[in-house]
């Protein structure tokens, strides 16, 4: 069980994140979506320990995860980041080993059980016959495969995503988003994405947390946070929300097109927000 | 199939020590060269069948000149790889970077001082050239960083501004100490001007302790080619990280250039060379540059020495020479790092 307790961070004198408090239960998935620059790759850096916190607590079964060493949080918290500059000379099956970073010693030499979690963590994400290609010849979908088997291969609990379907297209989007839900559910993950798009996130979370200026406007299950009231006045942009046809949560449709939204928007059908 | 790495670079470098030690003004062949080592140390009753003045050519200068410039091409070829690796940028050198002007400046203050007895000044001469070349570090590190990272060109621009900076004040501080001149002259036009096994000795502990310092932090310089943030969340406490292998390059270079004067583009082309052939793994490439760094060294020393026989130049031309169009063509190619 992770427990984030009122979690504020600052970057110089300002406030990034402001009182974040989220819950999320073994097996289940978070999803954080919310407009560009509200802090949402901010919160995964902040997790990470990467961007220092200013006050709260992040306790995973009792341990402050922010009170320890990169090392210790390693074993128990891994990011996959956006697959974008990563060095591309390295083979899927070095990129992939340094998972076992926090597990190894000074000279990075693996031993037999660090081998057996790797050829695991590819097995997983159907990487491994991709093992002696080399990180820079693969296509976004494969090295964000690569990247997830790297954070499989640290043997954590919680699993943190960072906008892991950005570059991707259909295809490759719930691809991916089916395995990390069938991992977290084998594995028992915890796992918190960030996502980008609202729809992914409906159908993919167990949770969603919508966030708004540093802030989390609304967080539980997918049909309560993504209505078209909340979605509206956080996006300034007039949605429809449907029920997804087979699943029944929530579809979100955009109702901006120019002319119809302002005449909607005239006729008091959307509330009217500040822009 | 790709050679092993080990046993070719292995194989260069004893053909460099070879020749280094057979090739000058006189020329002792390798055959030799083993029956007089056999002989001297060993204690073998050979009888000496060659001429008494080799004895003292190599034992006095030829063995010690060629294991300072294996010395020497050891720390340029293992610093800049590690310098490479830390700015995860292709054409940091420690000459490129600054770092070895900055060295070189800790050293000439160094040599303009009057130690009380020779050995102390020899001794504490590394150190100087390692707080020059901290310093060096420091600055251009601070000046080339923008936001998270460390682009080429301010990297590459700092770097020739320190130098500049440096190298005037290199000239100022030996134009002050006219006495000391010409000892610091020669010393910077690359010449190993203090001959014999002294500076070996000086050397020594300096540039063991930054060398086996990078080995053991090679894993970490692969997690760092990830970025410092991915890094840090694999495990790796990268501000220490960062601060020893900064401080190990930087006293290997330090005691290179304290004793050999400034050399460049050894650091650049051998991890390069290593790079391209064997990958990018830096528990290998360390080793590797500093091994292929020897050989050459050692090989640009063979030709700084015979090319205008009997007149000896200064290695530091030849490795910039050889090293400036490499240097060109990595700069072109490192739009597309296909290999990096």
């Amino acid at each position: 069980m992770l427990n984030i307790d009122s979690l504020t961070v600052a970057c110089g004198n300002r406030i990034v994140l402001e009182d974040l408090t989220m819950t999320i239960p073994p097996g289940e998935i978070l999803a954080v979506v919310g407009p560009n620059g509200v802090g949402k790759s901010t919160l995964v850096r902040a997790l990470s320990g990467v961007q220092p916190s200013l006050r709260g607590q992040v306790i995973l079964d009792g341990r402050d995860l922010t009170r320890l060493s990169p090392m210790q949080r390693a074993r128990l918290m891994a990011v996959v980041p956006q697959a974008r500059e990563l060095p591309g000379a390295y083979t899927v099956y070095q990129t992939v080993m340094l998972g076992r970073t926090p597990y190894l010693g000074w000279l990075g030499n693996a031993g037999r059980s660090d081998h057996t979690a790797v050829h695991q963590a590819m097995e997983q994400t159907h990487t491994l016959d991709l093992a002696e290609r080399c990180v820079g010849e693969l296509s976004g979908g494969e090295q964000q495969r690569v990247l997830l088997a790297r954070a499989l291969a640290q043997d954590a609990l919680v699993l943190l995503l960072d906008e892991p379907t950005t570059h991707l297209d259909l295809q490759h989007q719930s691809n991916l988003l089916n395995l990390v839900r069938k991992l977290a559910q084998e594995k028992n993950l915890t796992v918190l994405m960030v996502l980008h798009d609202l729809n992914l996130a409906s159908l993919y979370a167990d949770q969603v947390a919508l966030m708004v200026a540093g802030r989390i406007h609304a967080i539980g299950q997918p049909s309560e946070v993504l209505t078209s009231e909340n979605l509206t006045s956080v996006y300034h942009v007039p949605v429809i929300v449907i029920p997804h046809p087979e699943y029944g949560k929530p579809l979100i449709l955009p109702d901006g097109l120019v002319g119809a939204a302002s005449k909607k928007l005239q006729a008091g059908i959307v509330p009217k927000v500040d822009v | 199939m790709k050679p092993h790495p080990y046993l070719l670079n292995l194989a260069l470098l004893v053909l460099a020590i070879l020749l280094s030690i057979g090739v000058g003004a006189v020329f002792i062949p390798p055959t030799t060269v083993a029956r007089m080592l056999a002989a001297r140390l060993a204690g073998f009753a050979i009888v000496p069948d060659w001429p008494e003045s080799f004895a003292s050519i190599l034992f006095k200068i030829r063995l010690p000149h060629t294991a300072l410039m294996l010395l020497a091409g050891a720390a340029l070829g293992g610093s800049g790889a590690a310098y490479q690796g830390l700015f995860r940028n292709p054409l940091a050198d420690p000459y490129l970077i600054g770092v070895a002007s900055g060295a070189g400046l800790g050293a000439v203050f160094a040599l303009t001082i009057r130690w009380p007895s020779e050995m102390l000044g020899m001794y504490t001469l590394p150190a100087f050239a390692f707080f020059g070349a901290t310093l060096s570090i420091t600055v251009v590190y601070s000046l080339a960083r923008i936001g998270r990272a460390v682009p080429t060109t301010t990297l590459i621009l700092a770097g020739i501004a320190f130098s500049a900076f440096a190298t005037s004040m290199m000239s100022f501080l030996m134009l002050r100490a006219n006495t000391e001149l010409r000892r610091a002259l020669t010393w910077l036009l690359g010449g190993a001007i203090m001959a014999g096994w002294k500076p070996v000795l000086a050397m020594l502990p300096y540039e063991l302790l930054g060398l086996a310092t990078l080995v053991i932090c090679a894993h970490a310089l692969n997690v760092l080619q990830f970025g410092e943030e991915q890094a840090q969340q694999l495990g790796l406490p990268i501000e220490r990280i960062k601060l020893l292998v900064i401080g190990a390059a930087s006293i290997a270079t330090a005691a290179a250039v304290a004793f050999t004067g400034v050399i460049g583009f050894i650091g650049l082309v051998a991890p390069h060379v290593v790079r391209l052939v064997w990958g990018p793994d830096y528990r290998h490439l360390i080793p590797l540059s500093i091994l292929g760094g020897s050989s050459a060294l050692l090989a640009a020393d063979m030709l700084a020495r015979t090319v205008l026989a009997p007149q000896t130049l200064p290695v530091g031309i030849v490795t910039a020479l050889a090293g400036a169009p490499f240097f060109l063509w990595i700069l072109r190619r490192a739009r597309t790092q296909a290999y990096w």
